[in-house]
């Protein structure tokens, strides 16, 4: 199949950017990122600067792919990456248009690779459970309900790609924060720092330059782990109470 | 920082009062309804006119007046302020907009909010502040003088332009409550896989009864009365 | 010859490290806050070993070449983790595990070691429990286990089939909580370009940082490695796309050793490739061998009618099907380990009895399960006389309850719907059990260097189990190192500060400099990924799972002439100066390409089959691996400092004191 890329390129994070036409041949078999391969191929045997892009595993688990694909983060498809969006889903003759996470938080780098380094200082201000090595007890000392623990490993599957950010009108970052609440607060090696740890992390979300959250759910319809609403319900009800607790405030 | 300062600035804080503010408002639109419907009866207008004068004069009506005014302007500035935060934090907007994930309300509460400001100015100027700096004629209800508002109504009605205006302004506000109604909820912490989806009926339902109910006031002044 | 000294304790086998551990030499609190030390890579171990040497109060600096810590592909791990709690009541022990995993690697792998991995398993469950990792829980809310290849008890923990994620995940937050406290300063998208030695300890690293380009010095007391495997040599692999060798394969060529690096793990079901295109392949977890039945067609112009897509597997009927697990290994049919399953598919894509295109596919067949499936369950529900089509129906569901993401990753990837035709697999380069030559303390021959996890080549010997993985890393930087580094750095307590301006670092700094200006300075005309291309087909032509003399004399050949073709003849586009993913693969595959050619060695040195190592003249009448226990019972390790003109080898003997070497028999 013959397509029409329209890729934003831009040179450095101070460089004005732009964007340029390819024309690329594909196959339908291929993933979105191996058609992209084929066109840096090309553009080195130009001798010509190939896209940056970033991706790792390409197996939809490491979180590194991050493309906006005509207008939707990861593409068209439903709970899926980059890396597992295959040309099938395209067809001979499209015109897809290629751009970077668009959030302030996440300052282009190069071309289509943005800097989340926003997302590690949230995880660094109290995204854990405060534990040393050698500490714990017998791992079976504490049962957890099956349903309780699921809940908190469909939070836990975030794989911090920043989708949500991207996807969300406003560069809000509620849902990969309150995932990583939610997965922590639901478990009781968790609940125990609960309060400071809501506080912490939302501190830092709003002094990372985030946008608030307006609801309108462009995060969970794009996430590629289809984290849900409900994980920002329970934020705002954790930092909320937190506050009005007799708690320490942070 | 005080811890309520801290809190109420932060934006988790900033989306509790545009909820807290909203539910107010929400709220506001109901009671106000109940009353406007008295315009209806076919009284010539006497038992709105009591009303109306009942809720100028009550102390207490008095008293959650000016909570109203207060929430009406927390809720619109704080709505002006996360609008123009939010325009920054995103920078640059797609090439391609995408529209399937969202709804038309949510995207655009900001621009909904800003033609629902300026229907409540106009709003206010016809009706409100006419009742209370302005010269309204006054006629004798059961021995009370009372001013006659619902003339002023009907007069207002009686123009073409003025209930486009107002219908459009229903359409309006349908949309904005379209969104605010379960968003309210959902910013309070209230979400729930049990309750959520009835609260979302709910809302739907609400956004659509009570500005058709508005709606229907003029409308039914214009060709009836 | 280099004396490898194991420095194993003293000691019964049970009882070696709890003594070791009650007895080595420790660094007092007040001395450790003036001791540096440098972990390279954040994955499993890294991170794991970056965290605790924190907690324990070292200053200590990580690096890694992704933009965070959660990237490393330790995350893609799927099945789960071992560890010997027995739980299960069903006769597990540290023993079992320590006994099943020297067997699984096919008698090649370090007695104690292993054992002392098999202790710390246990707590490696319960750390990770603490951090909150959500592993599978039965309903009365205790912890789930499943079984899984090569072992006769159900001891792997796991989370859905996310294991890796949710466990590295644990360590990333850990080493989060120590960047926060400040124990922890972590440099990202820094790639280690080389080790620096002053009066031969290791001392520090140079890196790039990738944003920049900036060559820069890093000094510590010590450097700990845990940057992972190398399997990207070959291409194409399941490992992660920036996966590679340059850390350890830099250390190589400042003296450390390369321990038995032709031991490659090839995982038998993996999607198989479907064109030139491509760039990566994706594993399916081996726990669909369960249900799944392996088969080729039995007529060659079947298989011929299938890769020309005349004809679908579904239309070879039931007589003109090979199975050939279950007919040539009767005991354990489907079920046999991986280095076995893998090889035999390889033999029937080799008849030209393959099912893809390229002719290199087997078919892995749920239709047998779905009906077996759908029966039982239409006379649990008391549907009587069921149709076919209900069974059909019953079935499915039974599947997709089982293997549902599995099969759903299948169909997102290949666009077939494996409930109604039988899933394609081939095997892929999936794990490599060799790495840097450690001894006991995870210390490398070049004092104060450490390595640990896939990055070492200590635990799996020829062969690693299912589940092992995640279970090596998390032992090896949470349990491991944290205590034997002290054996090292209690003698360095008088050290000062290590000066990043030293000669030694300087000189190094200039020599990555010039390695990155001579990338640029070719300016020839083909692309890195072309040369990584060429280089992944000859390895897995010669070096992959079948491998004979002839074969790997031609390919070191070829390998050479290939890097003398890369560096006449490789463009890397852009400066230095700038973010270049170009220059960061131009680097890596420089290193691949001498990493080929000790591997070939290695495979040509090993003169005998055990586990993922299969030299064909090596074999039984029946096709099986032939081990030679007399004189290979030993680790190879190469050496290629910078300056030598071809890898030596030295040897390390393996001693079994409390096994006996048997041969593995699946039939």
């Amino acid at each position: 199949m013959k397509l029409t890329l329209k890729i934003w390129r831009q040179k450095n994070a101070n460089a004005q950017g732009t964007f340029e036409s390819h024309q690329v041949e594909a196959d339908e078999h291929m993933s979105f990122l191996e058609m992209l391969d084929v066109l840096n191929e090309d553009l080195v045997s130009q001798k010509k600067e190939p896209v940056s892009f970033e991706h790792d595993c390409r197996e939809g688990i490491c979180g590194t792919c991050n493309l906006v694909i005509d207008g939707r983060p990861h593409g068209p498809n439903q709970g899926t990456t980059t890396c597992q969006l295959h040309m099938r889903h395209f067809k001979n003759g499209d015109t897809i248009t290629i751009e970077p996470w668009r959030a302030n938080a996440f300052p282009i780098i190069k071309d289509l690779v943005v800097d989340r380094t926003a997302f590690d200082r949230i995880i660094q201000s109290g995204g854990y459970v405060a534990v040393n090595t050698g500490q714990a007890q017998d791992g079976n000392a504490i049962p957890i309900e099956k349903d309780q623990s699921g809940e908190a490993f469909d939070a836990a599957t975030c794989i911090g790609c920043g989708a949500c950010v991207a996807a969300c009108p406003n560069a809000s970052a509620m849902l990969f924060v309150s995932a990583k609440v939610s997965h922590l607060d639901l478990l009781p090696q968790g609940k125990v720092e609960s309060a400071k740890r809501v506080q912490q992390m939302v501190n830092q979300m709003d002094a990372e330059g985030f946008g608030n959250c307006t609801n309108t759910g462009a995060c969970e319809a794009d996430c590629p782990k289809e984290i849900q609403l409900t994980n920002i319900a329970r934020l705002n009800r954790l930092y909320t109470s937190s506050m009005f607790s007799t708690s320490k405030k942070y | 920082m005080n811890w309520l300062t801290h809190f109420f600035t932060s934006s988790i804080g900033k989306k509790i009062i545009m909820s807290l503010t909203g539910l107010f408002l929400i709220i506001f639109l109901l009671v106000h309804l109940i009353g406007n419907l008295q315009l209806l009866y076919n009284d010539g207008g006497k038992a709105f006119n009591l009303y109306a004068k009942f809720m100028t004069t009550n102390p207490l009506i008095k008293l959650s007046s000016y909570l109203l005014y207060a929430g009406i302007l927390l809720h619109a500035i704080q709505g002006m302020v996360l609008w123009s935060q939010n325009r920054k934090a995103k920078g640059r907007k797609y090439e391609v907009y995408n529209s399937t994930t969202t709804s038309f309300a949510s995207r655009h509460m900001g621009w909904l909010g800003v033609i629902i400001t300026a229907f409540l100015i106009l709003h206010l100027v016809q009706f409100w502040a006419k009742m209370k700096f302005g010269t309204v004629d006054m006629i004798t209800i059961d021995g009370m003088e009372v001013k006659d508002l619902y003339s002023v109504v009907l007069f207002t009605f009686k123009n073409p332009i003025y209930v486009v205006v107002y219908l459009i302004s229903m359409l309006v506000i349908g949309n904005h409550l379209n969104h605010g109604f379960s968003s309210t909820f959902q910013s309070l912490g209230l979400n729930h896989k049990k309750y959520t989806p009835l609260i979302k009926k709910i809302g739907v339902a609400y956004s659509f009864i009570i500005p058709a109910a508005y709606a229907a006031i003029p409308l039914i002044m214009y060709f009836t009365k | 010859m280099i004396d490898l000294k194991s420095n194993v304790p003293e000691g019964e086998l049970a009882e070696k490290w709890t003594k070791y551990r009650s007895t080595m030499n420790l660094v007092a609190p007040n001395n450790k806050r003036r001791i540096e030390v440098i972990v390279v890579g954040t994955g499993l171990a890294g991170a794991a070993a970056a965290a605790t040497l924190g907690e324990l109060g070292y200053q200590v600096k990580a690096f890694t070449f992704h933009d965070s810590p959660r990237r490393a592909h330790s995350i893609a791990a799927q099945g789960g983790i071992n560890a010997a709690k027995n739980y299960q009541n069903d006769g597990d022990s540290i023993y079992r595990l320590f006994y099943d995993t020297i067997k699984g690697g096919d008698y090649r792998s370090r007695e104690a070691n292993v054992h002392r991995l098999a202790e710390v398993s246990r707590d490696i469950i319960d750390q990770c429990v603490a951090q909150g990792v959500p592993f599978a829980r039965e309903y009365g809310g205790l912890l789930a286990n499943r079984s899984f290849g090569g072992v006769q008890v159900s001891r792997t923990f796991y989370a859905r089939g996310q294991t890796g994620q949710q466990l590295l995940i644990g360590a990333y937050q850990a080493l989060a909580r120590q960047i926060n406290a400040g124990t922890v300063t972590m440099y990202n998208r820094h790639e280690m370009l080389d080790l620096v030695k002053i009066d031969g300890k290791a001392r520090g690293i140079i890196t790039r940082n990738l944003l920049t380009g900036e060559i820069e010095k890093h000094a510590a007391h010590c450097v700990v490695l845990g940057t992972g495997g190398y399997g990207n040599v070959f291409y194409l692999s399941t490992n992660a796309m920036n996966s590679n060798v340059t850390a350890a394969w830099r250390s190589v060529r400042r003296g450390a050793l390369m321990a038995n690096p032709c031991f490659t793990q090839i995982h038998p079901t993996c999607i198989p490739v479907s064109g030139e295109y491509q760039s990566k392949l994706t594993l399916m977890s081996e726990s669909l061998r369960n249900d799944g039945r392996v088969w080729v067609p039995k007529k060659k112009e079947d298989a011929v009618a299938i890769q020309q897509r005349k004809k679908k597997g579904t239309d070879i009927p039931e007589e003109d099907r090979d199975y050939y697990l279950e007919r040539r290994y009767p005991a354990f049919g489907n079920l046999v380990p991986r280095d076995v399953a893998s090889r035999a598919a390889k033999v029937e894509c080799d008849k030209g009895h393959g099912v893809s295109p390229t002719g290199l596919a087997v078919f892995l067949d749920f239709g047998a399960a779905i009906i077996r499936y759908g029966k039982s369950e239409a006379n649990k529900t008391g549907v009587k006389n069921a149709s076919h089509a209900k069974i059909l129906e019953l079935g499915e569901q039974v599947v997709e309850a089982k293997y549902g993401n599995l099969f759903e990753m299948y169909e997102k990837i290949t666009g077939e719907n494996p409930y109604k035709e039988p899933m394609k697999i081939y095997p892929a380069v999936h794990y490599t059990m060799g790495g840097l030559w450690v001894d006991y303390n995870l210390e490398t021959n070049v004092s104060g260097l450490f390595a640990l996890g896939e990055a070492n080549f200590s635990d799996h010997g020829a062969n690693r189990l299912g589940a092992s993985a995640l279970m090596q890393g998390l032992a090896d930087g949470y349990f491991v190192i944290p205590y034997t580094i002290g054996q090292f750095l209690s003698k360095e307590i008088r050290t000062p500060m290590i000066d990043s301006n030293h000669e030694a670092f300087n000189e190094a700094a200039k020599s990555c400099k010039a390695r990155i200006d001579k990338m640029f300075a070719i300016n020839g005309n083909q692309s890195v990924e072309s040369f990584h291309k060429r280089l992944g087909k000859i390895m897995w032509e010669y070096c992959g799972m079948a491998r004979n003399a002839e074969g790997l004399n031609k390919g070191i050949k070829m390998i050479q002439e290939l890097k003398a073709e890369y560096y006449s003849d490789v463009f890397v586009p852009g400066s230095n100066e700038e973010f270049n993913p170009e220059l960061e693969k131009a680097l890596r595959v420089a290193d691949f390409l001498e990493l080929g050619e000790v591997m070939m060695r290695d495979a040509l040195n090993r003169e005998e089959s055990c586990g993922g190592h299969f030299r064909e003249e090596y074999q039984t009448p029946e096709g099986e691996a032939l081990r030679n226990d007399a004189d290979f019972t030993y680790v190879a390790a190469w050496q290629w400092e910078e300056g030598q003109k071809e890898a030596s080898l030295h040897k390390e003997n393996l001693v079994f004191d409390n096994v006996e070497l048997k041969t593995r028999s699946y039939k």
